[in-house]
């Protein structure tokens, strides 16, 4: 069993907490993910480690209230336990020998992307962070990726913080600038991430992305979660999560992820993906 | 006088169109009368053969003639004093390839039954004494095992009764390994390896679940943190897949995603959350064990029609006569001679079908199975919605990946010596990390080789 020793609500859907799991807190690096399990009868479901503190012994999580497990999770308070929590699972980003990167996070992505560009700033790198939210009152970590980085753009979809405008066109425009980036890390949802890949492209910039798909075990024992990039079938769990994104295919990603939705159909029946429709509409 | 009959006395079991649709265990094991009765076909041989058929030496007669004289518990001990899983090995055991083929009274009829009497014994002793067995003196001497399948489970009792402090760790959330994700509860209840979880933890052993080996804790590590050495029984948990076009198509599963959703996260209850696919007409493609329990598992969930698709003939197969049979009564249909060449969907990416070729057998192979060839345009479609990669596994790479100087082969396989000791001092290893996907008996075998060595290579 594990503790829930801190719970924060982020805004009205994310929730932030910090688990006790010291074996994991010792090891973990960003990028890296855990699988939780809230009861003997509930799925395992991965998430990205959002941080961790080695000292204390505890593993931040950050996650966003959309499915039955996360809803489980989400309405659970400091001191409960949850059954499970493994880790650190999957390939760590690799932050070394990068002069300047740009980690572009979105939603609740965010909370991934914080890790990362910790990671990267550490290691000595210029960090440029891009986050984008829907509107003001979902805006997460703010005060953190200031810290965390060089330069912060936040934007918002609809201007009401930040600057107006998605995440892809502020980098657009920074990469149009000339500024030269060794690595463009994405970590979103899997249309931001892709449009991200479209947007760097043209610039021949390599780019990272984050994947997060459907997985039973998280140690290569299952493959729900192959991914096909460049041509090659990879097991995210253990050959990622992180992936060259102008490799990854995109389509067959987004499609698998969609092979349980008959079963989450109640709890997403109204959900229209709005982040596809714009993108579309920025790339034509 | 032995009972002379030349057949075996029936083992009853649910009758085939209603275990199809439930969970429960198919065999139902041997009253006390049919033991007794079954033990009396022993001949008690002076020079018996069917010991050497057994990879864990069980001392068969002697524990035969004990259910003959209706002690059972007398029995338990013969059994137990080699072989520390007998409920296990009496379900799971290819018996009629070991001590049951090298039985006389197999010459002229059928062998004893000693998988069932073995079975019984262990049944017996669980529902009637099931005394946790009595901690050791500790030594003090700390022993990590990774992996509690059959093969940890096997290593950490035996060390566990030499007075060693043993600690199990288990990737997943339930200790078993392939015990509790890939068997089904039709096969073997997994109350069952619980009950062995619980005799190991009686003997002092401990187990950590939601350790995964090579990423919380490398096997340097564990050195580090005092153990004296280690046992590595990590299976062999990577799925294969065909390479053939529509294997991204959803509804395309491997048998270890189908398996462990099914049993490891209970899909077949409607109390869990664990989502699966609900099919109507399913491929499990592959002949083994695993391809017969994800077909099984496929008719129980609901599916109208299932098939197995097996690249070669019904002779060739490598699964289990017994579970050959379990399926086809079920219902379960054999498209044998045939090989999948692609894998068909429809506009929303979801499979509606599988395109097989014919294949018909030439020559023998590096196998020794005569080697299946495709009958030029003899393809054609079966209609499916879901479709189940049943090819076989080999060993995880985490722990080769993370421990410097540990040797494997080209298969990924664990290269031990002949003391089941890696190319790591200290690093043992045995079950499928070391052969490849075999069975759950010479897994335990392995542990218990291991758990010999380490004694050893301790002791000096």
């Amino acid at each position: 069993m594990y503790k829930i020793v801190r719970k924060k609500e982020l805004n009205s859907a994310v929730t932030m907490m910090d688990i006790e799991a010291p074996f994991i807190a010792r090891k973990a690096k960003a990028g890296q993910f855990i699988i939780f399990r809230v009861d003997e009868l509930s799925e395992r479901v991965p998430l990205t480690i959002a941080g961790c503190d080695r000292e204390k012994g505890t593993v931040t999580i950050i996650f966003q209230k959309v499915g039955f497990s996360t809803e489980a999770l989400g309405a659970l308070n400091e001191g409960d336990y949850i059954r499970d929590f493994v880790g650190p699972l999957g390939k760590p980003t690799d932050v070394e020998g990068k002069k300047r990167v740009c980690v572009v996070g979105g939603g609740v992505g965010c909370a991934i992307a914080l890790p990362a560009a910790k990671g990267f700033k550490e290691a000595g790198a210029i960090v440029d962070v891009i986050i984008g939210f829907r509107t003001k009152d979902i805006v997460i970590l703010e005060d953190e990726f200031r810290e965390a980085s060089d330069n912060l753009y936040l934007m918002t979809d609809d201007g009401s913080y930040g600057e107006k405008g998605f995440g892809t066109v502020k980098l657009q425009q920074l990469l149009e600038s000339g500024i030269q980036y060794d690595e463009v890390l994405a970590i979103g949802p899997v249309p931001m991430m892709k449009f991200v890949c479209k947007t760097t492209e043209p610039f021949g910039v390599y780019t990272v992305v984050s994947l997060n798909p459907i997985m039973v075990d998280g140690t290569g024992m299952c493959g729900g979660c192959r991914v096909t990039v460049g041509g090659e079938t990879k097991f995210a769990c253990v050959d990622g999560p992180e992936f060259d994104g102008h490799k990854v295919d995109f389509a067959e990603l987004m499609s698998r992820n969609g092979i349980y939705r008959d079963r989450e159909a109640e709890v997403k029946k109204d959900h229209v993906c709005r982040i596809e429709a714009m993108g579309k509409a920025l790339i034509q | 006088m032995a009972n002379m009959t030349l057949t075996k006395t029936p083992m009853p079991e649910q009758e085939p169109q209603v275990r199809a649709h439930n969970f429960k265990e198919v065999t139902l094991g041997y009253t006390a009368e049919m033991a007794i009765e079954e033990a009396g076909r022993c001949l008690n041989c002076k020079n018996p053969k069917c010991v050497e058929g057994c990879p864990v030496n069980v001392r068969i007669p002697e524990f035969i003639a004990k259910v003959r004289e209706g002690d059972f518990k007398a029995a338990y001990e013969v059994i137990t004093s080699t072989n520390a899983l007998p409920a296990l090995s009496g379900r799971v055991c290819p018996q009629e390839t070991q001590c049951e083929s090298k039985c006389v009274r197999g010459i002229k009829g059928e062998p004893v039954a000693i998988g069932r009497l073995e079975r019984f014994v262990a049944d017996w002793y669980r529902e009637n004494v099931n005394a946790m067995p009595e901690k050791a003196a500790s030594n003090g001497i700390k022993v990590a095992v990774v992996g509690s399948g059959p093969a940890g489970l096997t290593c950490a009792s035996d060390l566990a009764k030499k007075g060693y402090q043993v600690t199990v760790f288990e990737a997943l959330h339930t200790a078993g390994g392939v015990l509790v994700y890939g068997i089904p509860e039709f096969r073997l209840p997994k109350a069952i390896v619980a009950n062995e979880v619980k005799k190991l933890e009686a003997q002092g052993g401990e187990v950590m679940t939601n350790m995964v080996i090579g990423r919380v804790l490398t096997i340097d590590e564990l050195f580090e943190m005092g153990y004296k050495a280690v046992f590595v029984g990590s299976g062999a948990g990577l799925p294969m897949f065909m390479n053939i076009p529509g294997e991204s198509l959803k509804g395309v599963l491997s048998a270890n995603e189908y398996l462990t959703r099914t049993n490891l996260m209970k899909a077949y209850t409607e109390e869990a959350d664990t989502p699966i696919i609900r099919s109507k007409a399913v491929a499990v493609v592959g002949g083994g064990n695993v391809a017969m329990d994800a077909a099984r598992c496929a008719m129980r969930l609901g599916a109208e029609h299932v098939y197995i698709v097996y690249r070669r003939g019904e002779a060739e197969m490598p699964a289990r006569l017994e579970e050959q049979h379990h399926a086809k009564e079920e219902g379960i249909e054999f498209k044998t001679l045939c090989n999948p060449v692609e894998i068909l969907g429809d506009e929303d990416g979801r499979v509606n079908g599988i395109k097989c070729v014919r294949m018909e057998l030439g020559e023998p192979d590096a196998s020794g199975r005569r080697r299946p060839i495709a009958v030029e345009g003899s393809e054609f479609v079966l209609d499916v919605d879901t479709v189940i990669m049943a090819l076989g596994t080999s060993p995880n790479p985490l722990i080769r990946s993370t421990t410097p100087g540990l040797d494997t082969n080209r298969k990924g396989c664990l290269v031990v010596d002949e003391n089941v000791m890696t190319t790591r001092e200290g690093v043992f290893a045995g079950g499928d990390a070391v052969t490849g996907a075999a069975t759950v008996i010479l897994a335990m075998g392995a542990g218990k080789k291991g758990a010999a060595a380490i004694d050893e290579y301790l002791k000096k």
